[in-house]
């Protein structure tokens, strides 16, 4: 299948998306965001459909318009990124306002099934080098801001006071998520952004509870579920966004049952002295 | 040198007044612990000694310099946890994203980190603790996780906010003792707000009472009569002293215990003084 150009460029364009989803979701499943990561998809819904009645790229408007609501998102609060009924709101909101843009341009009905459910195999060289310099630049960002970005997330009063400017880092992180949804939305498209940003983090928290092999883990699953769905697509001629989305559900349900599983013997004799919890009530 | 000092301090939020002219002094090594009602700003005084809320008036020093932000040598232990009940990851890594957490880069330990962070979780005995993971042991065991990372950077001066917070009386005892140890033996200085007196009567060497905007920091006798809560509150408050325990009433209920009850309508209190407590258990359930 690597002998047709479309399916290098497929292959390298989802590597590309699947790790920084994979590493960006991880923080975003952490702080409990995932439906701002959602919200901000259906943004970029807006914004592409918005730009392609201007004359210009999707992915131009995608980028733009996520990383403004990121930014907006980021400077009204933790508390405001968190609150459901106002993403929810946000969310629709944009839903509509793409369907209206479309509305005015009613002879690309394909570009909008693209925007919605991704087209991995139209990447074209152009887009590949546009999506490998903002993930480049995204993943030197979130390296950057990691630390007091972990430590926020775990504890945020304690990191105020530790000098963590917390409102500064959080809007820097969620214009990153926004990118990272941006280039998300090119693989899968918009409605199924989740699939890559959430589902391998997910799936990563509960395989294991050290958090670096959870990080790397997010990652691998991110990645090996993009290029799974890609092959998967090529042989079966089905979407490769149905087959990302089976492997992302796959892989979190698997995770799910092991994180029930009883622990291995070594982790058994670590919990040995302390299985009697008086307290446990109290949780 | 004092470890904190509130010179004729008056802090003013939302256009209430929270504290006015408090005026107090904890010496260095000294376990206080700190009374009074929900909103009575506890939370608030803890967050100005940390530099993170405005002064009306007066002035706060820790440790002989003025308060500011991310200051090394305060250890505090917020009454909100965190997200972090619900958490699969193991508790060493809860304490270890506080390890040079506010510096940026990629989290990386280093083995002087290591060796600091091995300390904090040795100091309160939570190594065993620290190897599991956070949804899966007690509220009293993730207190002591989170008293060990307010130790990293060896503070000289610990804020605890409600740390006794939905502990059934053996884990606050068990609590009490463990602040009590590390106060002396590493002569921190403590600052340790709670709702009710009792669990702390045989622990700390003084109290500070707040009411009404007032302070006032003295020895137990000293400050939890009725003349002196009467005072601070300007309203009738009899103390009852029952087989070593305190119990302080107004009217005709416990105040320390219906801490709501007492509080008159029209303020927002829940902003000043966060109920955190909720929505922890939220969390965790």
């Amino acid at each position: 299948m690597f002998a047709y150009d479309f399916m290098r460029a497929a292959f390298a364009a989802s590597g590309i998306v699947a790790i920084l989803a994979g590493l960006v979701g991880f923080f975003l499943v952490l702080r409990g965001q995932t439906f701002a990561g959602h919200a901000l998809s259906h943004v970029g819904f807006a914004g592409a459909t918005g730009a392609v009645l201007f004359g210009l790229s999707p992915l131009a408007g995608l980028v733009g318009f996520t990383m403004i609501a990121g930014f907006a998102m980021g400077a009204l609060g933790e508390r405001l990124s968190q609150r459901d009924v106002a993403i929810g709101m946000m969310l629709s909101l944009a839903l509509g306002l793409g369907l209206l843009f479309l509305h005015f341009y009613t002879s690309y009905a394909a570009q909008a099934a693209a925007l919605l459910f991704g087209n991995v195999l139209g990447v074209d060289n152009a887009a590949l080098i546009a999506l490998a310099a903002l993930a480049a630049l995204s993943l030197a960002a979130l390296g950057f801001i990691a630390r007091p970005l972990l430590f926020a997330s775990l504890q945020p009063e304690l990191a105020e006071a530790r000098g963590v400017n917390v409102r500064l880092v959080s809007i820097a992180f969620l214009i990153i998520v926004a990118i990272a949804v941006a280039e998300c939305a090119q693989i899968v498209g918009v409605l199924l952004v989740f699939t890559l940003m959430v589902g391998p983090a997910a799936a990563a928290l509960a395989f294991t509870r050290r958090l670096y092999a959870a990080v790397a883990l997010a990652a691998l699953l991110a990645l090996a579920e993009a290029w799974g769905g890609l092959t998967l697509a090529y042989y079966s001629d089905w979407p490769t966004s149905f087959w990302i989305t089976a492997l992302s559900g796959l892989a979190y349900f698997a995770s799910l049952i092991s994180a029930r599983l009883p622990p291995s013997p070594r982790a058994a004799g670590r919990r040995g002295p302390c299985a009697a919890r008086p307290d446990e009530g109290q949780r | 040198m004092t470890a904190l000092r509130f010179d004729e301090v008056g802090i003013r939020l939302g256009g209430r007044t929270i504290l006015s002219a408090a005026d107090f002094a904890i010496g260095q090594g000294e376990f206080v612990g700190m009374l009074g009602a929900n909103g009575a700003g506890k939370t608030t005084l803890m967050r100005a000694s940390l530099g993170l809320v405005p002064l009306a008036a007066g002035a706060i020093s820790v440790l002989g310099a003025p308060a500011r932000r991310g200051n090394p040598l305060i250890g505090y232990m917020p009454q909100n946890r965190g997200p972090i009940a619900g958490l699969r990851l193991t508790g060493y890594d809860m304490v270890a994203s506080g390890a040079r957490g506010a510096h940026w880069g990629l989290p990386r330990l280093d083995s002087a980190l290591r060796r600091e962070i091995d300390w904090a979780l040795d100091a309160v005995d939570a190594r065993k603790i620290a190897g599991r993971s956070l949804n899966e042991i007690s509220g009293g065991e993730r207190q002591r996780l989170l008293l060990s990372q307010a130790l990293i950077g060896r503070p000289k001066l610990l804020l605890l906010d409600e740390p006794l917070i939905s502990l059934d009386p053996a884990h606050q005892k068990n609590v009490v003792e463990t602040v009590k140890r590390l106060a002396a033996e590493l002569k921190i200085a403590v600052l340790f707000s709670a709702h009710e007196i009792n669990p702390l009567l045989h622990a700390i060497d003084r109290v500070l009472y707040l009411g009404a905007g007032k302070a006032a920091l003295g020895a137990v006798d000293e400050i939890i009569t009725g003349p002196t809560l009467s005072r601070l509150y300007g309203a009738e408050i009899e103390v009852v002293r029952v087989g070593g325990r305190i119990f302080v009433m107004s009217g005709d209920f416990d105040m320390e215990r219906d801490p709501h009850r007492h509080e008159n309508g029209g303020h927002d209190h829940g902003a000043i003084d966060h109920d955190h407590a909720g929505s922890a258990h939220k969390v965790g359930a």
